[in-house]
């Protein structure tokens, strides 16, 4: 038989899918939950504190109340679009967790079951293909809304995005050449019990870190949004849940990209200052996955944090300041650290002779 | 030019240097103030559980005084009324008859005792003007209500707790205001 279809990879798989879904949203909720708090102790105040212990059913309760809100489907919008853009939204944000390690191999039911949906060879352009994909949530509620403020919403998302994905992809280059793979697991197979990338290309994660600011649509970058320009931005004419997934799609975001640079810089699922094979051999295949898996989640959560700080601290860009950073300044600069990298490595493969 | 006090702060026009241009040091001199703003003490309590404590100088809901036997000191002489200058207090006497003397201090009485809260501004010039001590304002002030009518109130609202029946009640009602049921509460 040809076709003949292993259907314990398809359960294991679909478990995997289902739990990576599901707990992405869980932790886009309960990052609503975190904004707000961290928000309110950067600014004195105490934040969020009344639905349960210390507040903390109320992600539960925002949730509610999107739910209940009346749903508006404006009489001028295109409405298969209208509908389109914020599914779109959800959607490929959910996507990029497919090709994420988030933990070694386990040992179950007699099988080795690897922690990652799909291992495929060029995990890195999966995401960036993926999350190009992204503004076309936003692009398509912004134009199907048929409101001036949500078109202009939506054309300063996709040109940011397409400015700054530019110089992401070229940052990334100095480290495809360090790593010599596309794959993420490979990339973070190579970080393990070694230095991790972050130190092999300190610039390149600089310029990624704040292209991925710019990608999330996150303050310094939010203007897409920018409220005081733009009423509400690309999602002015949206309401109840509609809203609620593009509001979800940004957290899912932060989430998954800070999961991207994890895996790219801070090596994964990798447990700093321990040998991770020696751990694996001590306690078992199985709790070391756990551990690790419970790292890779730690350094995800810095991440969020980073995300929230920045969003608390700093301002929003002007437009023109945003566009000359990235064409201006970041890409240059990326393309700078490119050369830099391919003359050291040339010159590493020559023994460091000139 | 002279500067005329030692409060001028002169800016700086010169071009950024090339530090100043790379931002990156300014962002993260602005992070670390935020960041150092966890462990700054937060101003906010929880309000209803923790209360801050008044001033003694507060001027809440007024409260009908009440002497020591629970007699209603209130004559309906009208003075408070007079004083007051919203205009927020209405009432109407009655004689006290045989057998009601429990109940009433005096012979006169105020069958009717009406503030209007939404008009009252708080002043106080209605227990300085009150010659009985019957009348003083309280530590709390009027909670909200879904109806003007709610506001207003009467003598039902505004008599303290009978001080035998319900001392409880009648000491919290009370509060540290009027230290002595007879004599001026404000006095010392």
């Amino acid at each position: 038989m040809i076709l003949a279809i292993d259907w314990m990879v398809f359960i294991e798989k679909l478990v995997l899918i289902i739990a990576v879904v599901s707990g992405s949203l869980i932790i886009a909720m309960y990052s609503t939950y975190m904004e707000r708090k961290v928000a309110a102790v950067l600014q004195d105040r105490r934040g969020p504190s009344r639905a349960g212990p210390f507040g903390i059913f109320q992600p539960l309760a925002d949730g509610l109340k999107l739910f209940f809100k009346e749903e508006i489907i404006p009489d001028f919008s295109s409405k298969f679009l209208f509908i389109l853009g914020p599914s779109l939204a959800m959607l490929t944000a959910m996507m990029i967790g497919a090709v994420i390690p988030w933990g070694n191999k386990m040992h179950m039911f007699g099988r080795d079951i690897s922690l990652q949906i799909a291992d495929i060879n060029i995990g890195i352009l999966y995401v960036f293909g993926v999350v190009s994909m992204g503004v076309y949530g936003i692009m398509i509620g912004g134009w199907a809304s048929n409101n001036k403020f949500s078109l202009f919403g939506a054309m300063r998302a996709a040109s940011q995005i397409i400015s700054y994905e530019l110089a992401m992809g070229i940052a990334l280059i100095g480290l495809l050449m360090v790593t010599g793979t596309l794959s993420l697991k490979e990339m973070v197979g190579g970080q393990m019990d070694h230095w991790w990338n972050i130190f092999k290309q300190p610039l390149g994660f600089l310029i990624f870190l704040i292209c991925a600011f710019a990608e999330c649509n996150r303050t310094p970058f939010d203007l897409a949004e920018a409220e005081n320009e733009l009423v509400g931005g690309y999602h002015t004419e949206y309401s109840s849940m509609k809203l609620g997934f593009y509001l979800f799609a940004e957290y899912i975001n932060m989430f998954l990209s800070g999961a991207v640079m994890v895996s790219l810089f801070f090596g994964g699922y990798d447990i700093p200052f321990v040998n991770d094979i020696h751990l694996a051999e001590n306690i078992g295949a199985n709790w070391a996955a756990i551990l690790q898996g419970l790292c890779l989640f730690g350094k995800i959560v810095c991440f969020l944090f980073l995300f929230m700080w920045v969003r608390w601290t700093i301002p929003r860009f002007r437009y023109d300041q945003l566009m000359n950073l990235g064409w201006k300044i970041l890409i240059p600069l990326a393309l700078f650290n490119m050369m830099v990298t391919g003359g050291l490595i040339l010159l590493k493969q020559n023994h460091w002779h000139f | 030019m002279q500067a005329l006090t030692n409060k001028v702060k002169v800016v700086s026009r010169e071009p950024m240097t090339w530090m100043e241009r790379m931002y990156l040091p300014a962002i993260l001199k602005g992070m670390a103030i935020t960041f150092s703003h966890i462990f700054k003490k937060r101003p906010t309590i929880n309000y209803p559980e923790k209360k801050r404590p008044f001033s003694p100088v507060f001027r809440g809901l007024q409260i009908l005084n009440r002497d020591e036997e629970g007699r209603e000191k209130c004559t309906a002489c009208g003075l408070c009324a007079v004083a007051c200058p919203a205009e927020a207090i209405t009432m109407e006497a009655a004689e006290r008859q045989p057998g009601e003397e429990h109940l009433y201090k005096e012979e006169k009485y105020a069958a009717k005792y009406e503030i209007n809260m939404l008009r009252c501004i708080f002043c106080g010039f209605c227990e300085e003007a009150c010659p009985k001590d019957a009348i003083y304002l309280s530590e709390t002030f009027a909670p909200s209500n879904f109806q003007r009518k709610g506001f207003i109130y009467g003598k039902e609202d505004l008599l303290i707790p009978h001080p035998v029946e319900e001392p409880e009640t009648f000491a919290k009602a009370r509060g540290s205001r009027a230290k002595h049921p007879e004599g001026h509460g404000n006095e010392h």
